[in-house]
């Protein structure tokens, strides 16, 4: 039955879309949420049923709409694949966006731009859901752009300030560096196998040996792409300055959903990574880097959103350490359980950001506890699953992806838990500057300090209890549990668990232990650790015209990253653009044009005392010419016969 | 029903323009250009979308010449006649807040273009292609000169001197195509069935090449185009950009290729090398315009060197796309042109940079900017996306380093095209665009109809796409056996 109704899960986010779109100024701001989030909703319960259908069944649906461009031997049919993986993704996207949707109601609810907003958001889930709906990398990649699109629409949403413009701006356009990567990977697989769609590159692919050298050069170009939509070195910095845009944009797409497009496509490519040993390689390296630079930079932030935001990016480089080293489940579980806890993270920042008018500072916040109970328990509960303590969702998805680091390079495995006592340390620097010790902001933000709406704290509470038991869908055997989720996403991975089995590594369950043993401690002591440094003896960060140590003033100012590349990239491209117009094309080539002109124009000076006047002179060129004609003529016909 | 109708109509519409004095003027033009546009439509419903050329015409003209007037429209043709007739009213409609001196003058000369326009897309014969291309030239050259503005006279007379002296390299090729055909016409099967030597097809390769490269313009011969595009009237910069510069690429599709097949094997890796190096040269000078108008005209020239380079690499995907791209970038361009002339006329000003915050007081025309922006950016779901991957798709084939190089144009595009859109559209705003109002009455009509269309075709391109396969394929075909022949 689903399956004639698949195409209403993307469709009905687009209607919400196209009516709250043309009703923005119109419809009463009530009607406006609540169309918005009813569509959604919608959508989720159709999610729901998928789910229900593909578990029970265990075959993918796919279905074949019309073709979408067909040339020559080129076809791109537009069609749905739904299978375990897209069905957890739909119910990430449709149920976490439902949430937010309903917590944006209270949060936007002053904003003039409600409507819009609301319009924007129904088309990102448009597109996000069209993502991950696509059977083919074509559909996929008009969910990936799309997407794209929203991003830069949200994050300049308030784009009076022309700063918050050029963020999106930013965005879009290191988005697109990642996307010609992809582009031309598409390119290269529709040449290789004939297809685009996923059941037959997939297939084909399998049959190919591992370290193919054109399954290397696709994987890696996929992946650069990949670095653009999720995040990763050296494409990362977008998403930061993305924290220009309202915070529920900032829980919706970066955080739960778009940025983890990038570990979804690679997943569901899975069997061409695990058959390119040689990317897989660089995505556990460029994953490790990204996850340790932006937790040393998460370290030092003061501002509220910029620490979660680079927490997403050292979170979203654990899911692709994880993918580097094949553990597709890992890093999808990761990606489930980040969704929940990011998302829970980034909406109570906002509560708190809205309870302080507006103030993002961490250094002008604090003891917050007490007049935001809700938000601060909720907070609480993310922070513990994000430190990766049990027993709350990151332990279980954070110890998944370790164990199979370490299954590779226990070196890896040492950087990998130092980056996790980074977490917990940064995530309980936040909890502490925010809602202990005395408020440091000014006397009329403490007058209105203020729990949210119930809008706003019911989403939070959902997720505060999805935080805490979303890791049980997957709980090793070590812990008696039972994988459900490795064993409902193994159709998925089953090509690449095939060709993994060759090489088995499994750790022994003592091994195990400590491993977990090791990570949680680490963990405990960061919280420690930051639990005396600023509560115990009460610091705060310094103001930015104090001197910092070196290294804390380095990742304070994110390592220069942004400056750098400003001095490789955008000044010399500038430079060239002026070098090129001034110089090359109206001094070069025009100059050469004008001067064949001007050189013409002097010939012509001589040519013009033809034009003498004389009639007679006139007439004896035009015989001269009609006998040049004539002589002409007859020569080609001398040369018929 | 026959070619001749869609032929003949815009002139009959010129002269009926010319009778009219003042303000009416417009209106009779508007009148003719949708009545053609009704009629290509029932060309279009009519057509059967395979190899063949149909709705033909074939009157001996000048018979001692072997001169035919032969005209008809096959799939490749199609596409154009569509764009043709799409784009005139709309460029009409566009410009009707203008007041224009002797509007019935300006107005024929439009409709007379567009006899010489689809003569130039639906001509079977070399001397009537060629008479169609100077038709076509002298009516934009005098609405360029009479009602452009700045430095109007010394930039068209080398706007026409530059692009005329292409086409007597071009009627020289013809000519020599002529003496060469032993059954003395100017036919275009006679010329496609002529057997010349690999040394004659590089000569009418280059010919030819000079004359499409000018028009499109392919780098480096375009320095004419920013300055013509600047200061035309801006229904003259859409003429020129909208449809004008597709003549060079349909000229390259139906002309140079299938005629010098020897010429195109030595020389087209030349010709796509210049297409690409001007994709991204003109998409980097485009980065630092100040002056909008430019700004598009520069990105025009990215835009179409993507369509060359797609049409060098002479593969089913690169020309569809290149059949396609030519009509959307015929859409997109004249969408920009025309929200540049909007913002022209209400603030007196192209200058983006004294730009900025329009998007608050005008937000209809910011949405309509943007999904034009969008097109030309080419998201999924607009037209661009579908013509610049199947042009990149067609570069891909024929060399993965310069699609990657082509490819550079998704990334380029967004940075110009968004802080183009950036300094316009958002920050504040000042005192001088606090002023602009919101897009009424035509202006509605106009980018309502572009924004449909930009979406339309990126959701549904085969509507698009079909018409003109079966021909493209047999073009291809005919060029790949002439090869054949040509290597035993």
């Amino acid at each position: 039955m689903i399956n004639n109704l698949l195409w209403l899960i993307p469709i009905l986010p687009l209607v919400g879309f196209i009516i709250n779109g043309l009703g923005r100024n119109t419809l009463s701001k009530g009607v406006i949420g609540f169309i918005g989030s009813t569509v959604v909703l919608a959508s989720f319960v159709l999610s729901v049923l998928a789910f229900l259908q593909i578990n029970s069944s265990h075959t993918p649906i796919e279905v074949t709409y019309f073709d979408w461009i067909s040339v020559g031997s080129l076809t791109i049919p537009f069609s749905f694949l739904v299978d375990q993986l897209s069905s957890i993704m739909l119910l990430i996207i449709t149920g976490v966006g439902f949430l937010i949707h309903v917590y944006s109601a209270g949060y936007m609810h002053d904003d003039e731009g409600f409507g819009k907003f609301f319009s924007y958001l129904n088309l990102f889930i448009f597109f996000m859901l069209l993502l991950v709906l696509g059977s083919n990398y074509i559909i996929m990649f008009i969910g990936w752009e799309g997407v794209g699109l929203c991003s830069y629409l949200l994050i300049g949403f308030w784009y009076s300030n022309a700063s918050y413009s050029d963020v999106a701006k930013k965005a879009f356009v290191m988005n697109r560096i990642g996307d010609l990567g992809f582009l031309i990977a598409v390119f290269i697989i529709a040449q290789t196998f004939g297809s685009v769609s996923f059941s037959t590159v997939l297939e084909g692919a399998g049959h190919m040996k591992s370290g193919n050298p054109t399954l290397t050069l696709i994987t890696l170009l996929l992946f650069v792409g990949a670095t653009g939509k999720s995040a990763q070195l050296p494409l990362f910095t977008w998403l930061p300055d993305a924290m220009a845009g309202p915070t529920p944009v900032s829980a919706l797409i970066h955080a739960a959903t778009m940025v983890t497009a990038g570990i979804y496509m690679i997943a569901r490519s899975n069997i061409m990574f695990t058959l390119a040993p040689i990317t897989l390689h660089v995505i556990s390296i460029i994953g490790l880097a990204t996850i340790l630079i932006a937790a040393l930079i998460a370290m030092t932030q003061t501002d509220i959103k910029k620490v979660l935001a680079y927490s997403t990016v050292s979170q979203l480089g654990y899911m692709f350490l994880g993918l580097g080293v094949g553990a597709y489940t890992g890093a999808f579980f990761h990606v489930l359980t980040h969704a929940f806890f990011k998302a829970l993270l980034f909406l109570c920042a906002g509560s708190v950001i809205h309870a302080v008018s507006g103030e993002q500072d961490m250094r002008k916040m604090g003891g917050l506890r007490g007049k935001l109970p809700v938000t601060f328990i909720t907070m609480f509960i993310g922070t513990w699953a994000i430190a990766g303590l049990p027993p709350f969702a990151g332990f279980f998805s954070k110890d998944e992806i370790l164990a199979h680091v370490y299954e590779q390079s226990p070196v890896l495995w040492v950087f990998g838990v130092i980056a996790a006592m980074f977490t917990s340390f940064y995530m309980f620097r936040l909890l502490y500057l925010t809602f202990f010790g005395k408020f440091r902001g000014t006397h009329e933000q403490e007058h209105h300090l203020h729990e949210s709406p119930s809008s706003m704290t019911i989403p939070l509470m959902v997720l505060a209890v999805l935080s805490m038991v979303g890791g049980f869908i997957n709980v090793p055997h070590v812990l008696g549990g039972h994988h459900w989720l490795q064993n409902y996403l193994a159709p998925v991975f089953e090509a690449s668990t095939k060709i993994q089995e060759l090489h088995p590594a499994e750790l022994s369950s003592s091994t195990e232990w400590m491993l977990m043993g090791i990570s949680v401690g680490g963990a405990f002591i960061a919280l420690i650790f930051a639990y005396s440094k600023y509560i115990s003896k009460g610091h705060v960060p310094v103001a930015d015209t104090e001197q910092r140590s070196p290294l804390t003033g380095l990742a304070y100012n994110k390592f220069y990253i942004d400056e750098v590349y400003d001095f490789l990239v955008r000044k010399p491209l500038d430079g060239l653009s002026v070098f090129f117009y001034k110089v090359v094309d109206l001094m070069g080539i025009d100059g050469i044009v004008n001067g064949l002109g001007r050189g013409s124009i002097e010939a012509s000076k001589d040519l013009r005392l033809l034009q003498n006047g004389n009639v007679g002179f006139y007439i004896f060129m035009m015989v001269i010419g009609v006998i040049a004609v004539l002589g002409y003529g007859i020569y080609s016909i001398m040369n018929l016969i | 029903m026959t070619v001749i109708i869609l032929l003949f109509l815009p002139l009959l519409g010129a002269l009926a323009t010319l009778l009219f004095k003042g303000g009416t003027a417009k209106n009779v033009a508007l009148l003719f250009a949708v009545a053609e546009f009704a009629i290509a439509l029932v060309f279009l419903s009519k057509f059967i979308p395979d190899a063949t050329s149909q709705f033909g015409v074939n009157w001996a003209w000048i018979e001692r010449y072997g001169i035919h007037f032969k005209a008809g429209i096959d799939g490749i043709s199609m596409v154009l006649v569509l764009l043709t007739t799409l784009l005139i009213p709309i460029i009409i409609l566009s410009t009707f807040k203008h007041d224009y001196k002797n509007p019935n003058a300006f107005y024929a000369l439009v409709l007379f273009m567009q006899a010489g326009l689809l003569l130039v897309f639906t001509a079977l014969d070399g001397f009537l292609f060629y008479v169609g291309w100077e038709a076509a030239l002298i009516p934009i050259y005098f609405i360029c000169t009479l009602w452009g503005g700045g430095d109007r006279v010394r930039i068209n007379l080398k706007f026409f001197i530059y692009t005329f002296a292409g086409s007597l390299f071009m009627l020289l090729g013809i000519i020599y195509l002529y003496t060469q055909n032993p059954a003395r016409t100017f036919d275009l099967h006679d010329f496609y069935a002529l057997h010349l030597s690999a040394h004659q097809q590089s000569f009418i390769f280059w010919a030819f090449f000079l004359a499409f490269a000018i028009k499109m313009p392919v780098f480096p011969f375009h320095t004419w185009q920013p300055d013509t595009y600047t200061e035309a009237p801006s229904a003259g910069t859409m003429l020129l950009s909208g449809i004008m510069l597709k003549m060079g690429i349909y000229g390259v599709i139906r002309w140079l290729i299938p005629i010098s097949p020897l010429g195109f094997s030595q020389w087209g890796p030349t010709a796509i090398v210049l297409a690409v190096i001007g994709i991204v040269y003109a998409s980097l000078i485009a980065f630092n315009q100040k002056d909008g108008k430019r700004l598009i005209a520069y990105s025009s020239i990215a835009h179409v060197g993507l369509i060359a380079a797609g049409i060098f690499a002479w593969d089913i995907q690169g020309i569809q796309g290149a059949m396609i791209q030519m009509l959307n970038h015929g859409i997109n361009v004249v969408g920009l042109f025309f929200i540049m002339d909007i913002i022209s006329r209400r603030l007196n000003t192209r200058d983006i940079d004294a730009l900025g915050g329009i998007a608050k007081v005008a937000p209809k025309f910011a949405i309509a900017f943007l999904i034009i922006v969008l097109g030309t950016v080419a998201l999924p779901l607009t037209n661009g996306f579908i013509g610049e991957f199947l042009l990149l798709y067609g570069v891909y084939q024929y060399d993965i380093f310069l699609s990657a190089v082509a490819g550079l144009t998704i990334i380029l595009g967004a940075v110009y095209m968004l802080r183009m859109y950036k300094k316009v559209m958002h920050g504040e705003g000042n005192a001088l665009t606090a002023l602009f109002t919101d897009i009424t009455g035509y202006e509605r009509v106009v980018l309502g109809i572009i924004c449909a269309l930009i979406l339309i075709i990126g959701v549904y391109p085969q509507c698009i796409l079909h018409l003109s396969e079966a021909s493209v394929r047999d073009l291809i075909e005919q060029v790949n056996h002439k090869k054949l022949i040509s290597v035993k």
